[in-house]
């Protein structure tokens, strides 16, 4: 906060502090604010420009999905992931699939896992341009965010291609997907990956030393080490102040341990060093993408396990069994068995967690979903205490925070 | 087939990377906190992916503290609070998911408490806990001693009852026709 200094004798009435004369204002960001990123909403109290003291607030599109988890069976479920952090869709659903597979002990065949993980680093590409797309925006840098916007257009068109849906996924199965990969898909991956490698570059070229989104970012919304880990920072956001943490290096699911990839880390924990961390790890998203194309070879999608598998619809419109299998399956659900486990996987935002406590019933007994967001939006009180409040704007941004990942 | 199989892809490594070291630190803990330590329920005998080690509500700071800092440990990552509703006696578990992020090693400590009870905040040892505290109050109306700020966090202030409980029921929908006011007092 800006400290005014008085000349020796010199006596004020009020508070030296208060620039404005005790006029100090509450003031309401959002919950409808278009810089707010959703129904979010930050009481700040406000000496002038500065930010005094605020606190947060969020739950406004909460949908009760962990009770929801309870009452409804696991595959019902899957439509529910798409929802938390509706950016990077497809991460939920894979971690959501893995972490009820991991509870009923079903491995998935190789070419279902590759198909995973590239709708994995697709997503987390497309959270990432958002996000440093959108951070510029609120800075005024438009036309930034429309280079980036069009290579997410096109990375949402492979998803359609995938899954028949651009936003709200639904693409994963418990053991297996809805869907194989269309004939010629890595080809398609191939070429957007190499268009996006230029457009990154020129994104790149384009804002990173600009001088006004230097001033704008450098220094600002600062988050250092100590208090990443105090607040439980996972991510981009931990790893732009120095904590070398990625899940998908530190604890590899899938085969993350066969491809090649780069975990970038910088030190400042500022605006600015979010937004290099992101750009850095788009690229190297983009390298995981093509190793993941090469390796793509053909093969079953599905586990043969009789207890998750979707009968084939030839199946149930032929055969009585089929039928019946078909109907138990979607209306009653399989079992689970017994036991709980805690199934975290990096998701573009940081640590995204479910723990399924299971009973054996077809339902989970508990379905917490630790979402990074929370835990991001937590600190911005303290992050922005003493900033001007159009710095809220810029440290908001670089934290991305998802509104549907918040209230769940 | 289930959480004892590991699979491969996803988890399958940690028994084996981890097994020696889990039984070493449970090991540790019973040595220093004795009785405090209730339970241990260890993979692969039991149905859990990491240990989950049952400690004394009274303890849990101490015990956090000591698994925060000391060496051996190095749990220096608060991965999640939350809880359980088990419909017996005591009736909730309040459930502390681990993560060591320079030992790359997960673990998950639980707090027996029944309904009424409080258990002491662990707003002290990590500053974030402060939310997840507050989520646990809102949905299972667990209340934590010594929290700075316990209020709903998810359902509007003037909400009755606790959504996530077992009891309660699945549409117990409650409308408010005003917004929920603001608290000045919060920015003093």
């Amino acid at each position: 906060m800006t400290k005014i200094h008085l000349p020796e004798g010199y006596h004020l009435e009020h508070d030296p502090d208060d620039l404005w004369g005790d006029s100090r204002i509450i003031v309401n960001i959002g919950p409808t604010h278009p810089a707010m990123h959703g129904a979010l909403r930050m009481v700040a109290k406000l000496n002038g420009e500065t930010i005094e003291k605020s606190y947060c607030e969020f739950g406004y599109t909460h949908r009760a999905k962990e009770k929801l988890g309870e009452n409804r069976t696991f595959h019902n479920f899957i439509v529910y992931t798409d929802r938390l952090n509706y950016c990077s869709a497809l991460i939920n659903n894979v971690t959501y699939a893995m972490s009820v597979e991991r509870l009923m002990g079903i491995e998935v065949p190789e070419r279902c896992v590759w198909i995973r993980m590239i709708c994995c680093e697709l997503a987390r590409v497309i959270d990432h341009l958002i996000c440093i797309g959108i951070n510029a925006v609120d800075l005024g840098a438009f036309s930034y965010f429309l280079y980036g916007f069009h290579q997410r257009e096109e990375a949402y068109s492979l998803i359609e291609k995938l899954s028949g849906a651009r936003l709200t996924t639904s693409y994963t199965r418990i053991g297996g997907l809805m869907a194989d990969a269309p004939e010629g898909f890595e080809k398609e991956l191939k070429a957007w990956v190499k268009k996006t490698r230029e457009v990154i570059d020129e994104m790149d070229r384009l804002l990173t030393n600009n001088k006004i989104w230097k001033i704008r970012t450098v220094g600002v919304g600062v988050f250092n080490k100590e208090d990443c880990l105090e607040y439980s920072y996972s991510g981009p956001n931990a790893r732009a102040a120095g904590i070398d943490m990625d899940l998908r290096r530190d604890q590899p699911c899938m085969y993350y341990k066969d491809v090649e990839f780069d975990v970038p880390v910088a030190q400042n924990g500022d605006v600015f060093d979010r937004y290099l961390v992101r750009l850095e790890e788009i690229k190297q998203s983009l390298n995981i993408l093509s190793q993941c194309a090469d390796r793509l070879k053909k093969g079953p999608i599905w586990a043969e396990d009789k207890r998750v598998r979707i009968p084939e619809k030839n199946v149930v419109h032929n055969t009585m069994e089929g039928l019946i299998h078909h109907f138990k399956f979607f209306m009653t659900g399989f079992q689970v068995p017994a036991g709980e486990a805690y199934t975290s996987f990096e998701a573009a935002n940081g640590e995204l967690g479910f723990y399924i406590v299971s009973k054996g019933g077809s339902s989970a007994h508990r379905m917490r979903i630790r979402g990074p967001s929370v835990w991001h939006f937590q600190g911005l009180s303290s992050m922005v205490e003493g900033e001007k409040i159009a710095d809220l704007v810029a440290a908001l941004g670089s934290i991305n925070i998802i509104a549907g990942e918040l209230d769940r | 087939m289930d959480i004892r199989n590991p699979i491969p892809t996803n988890g399958g490594d940690w028994l084996a990377r981890f097994q020696e070291i889990w039984k070493k630190q449970v090991e540790i803990l019973q040595q220093k906190f004795g009785d405090t330590i209730e339970e241990v329920r260890m993979p692969p005998h039991a149905p859990t992916d990491v240990p989950v080690i049952f400690v004394k509500k009274d303890q849990i700071v101490e015990v956090m503290n000591f698994v925060k800092t000391s060496p051996e440990f190095d749990y220096n990552f608060l991965a999640d609070i939350t809880a359980t509703d088990e419909e017996s006696d005591p009736r909730f578990e309040v459930v502390y998911q681990l993560f060591s992020y320079t030992n790359k090693n997960r673990i998950r400590f639980k707090v027996r408490v029944s309904e009424g009870d409080e258990v002491p905040t662990l707003v002290s040892v990590w500053t974030g806990a402060n939310w997840a505290e507050r989520e646990v109050f809102d949905m299972f109306g667990v209340r934590f001693k010594g929290h700075p700020d316990l209020r709903r966090i998810l359902m509007d202030v003037r909400w009755q009852g606790h959504p996530l409980r077992k009891d309660y029921p699945l549409r117990g929908y409650q409308l408010f026709t005003e917004a929920e006011p603001v608290d000045p007092g919060l920015l003093e």
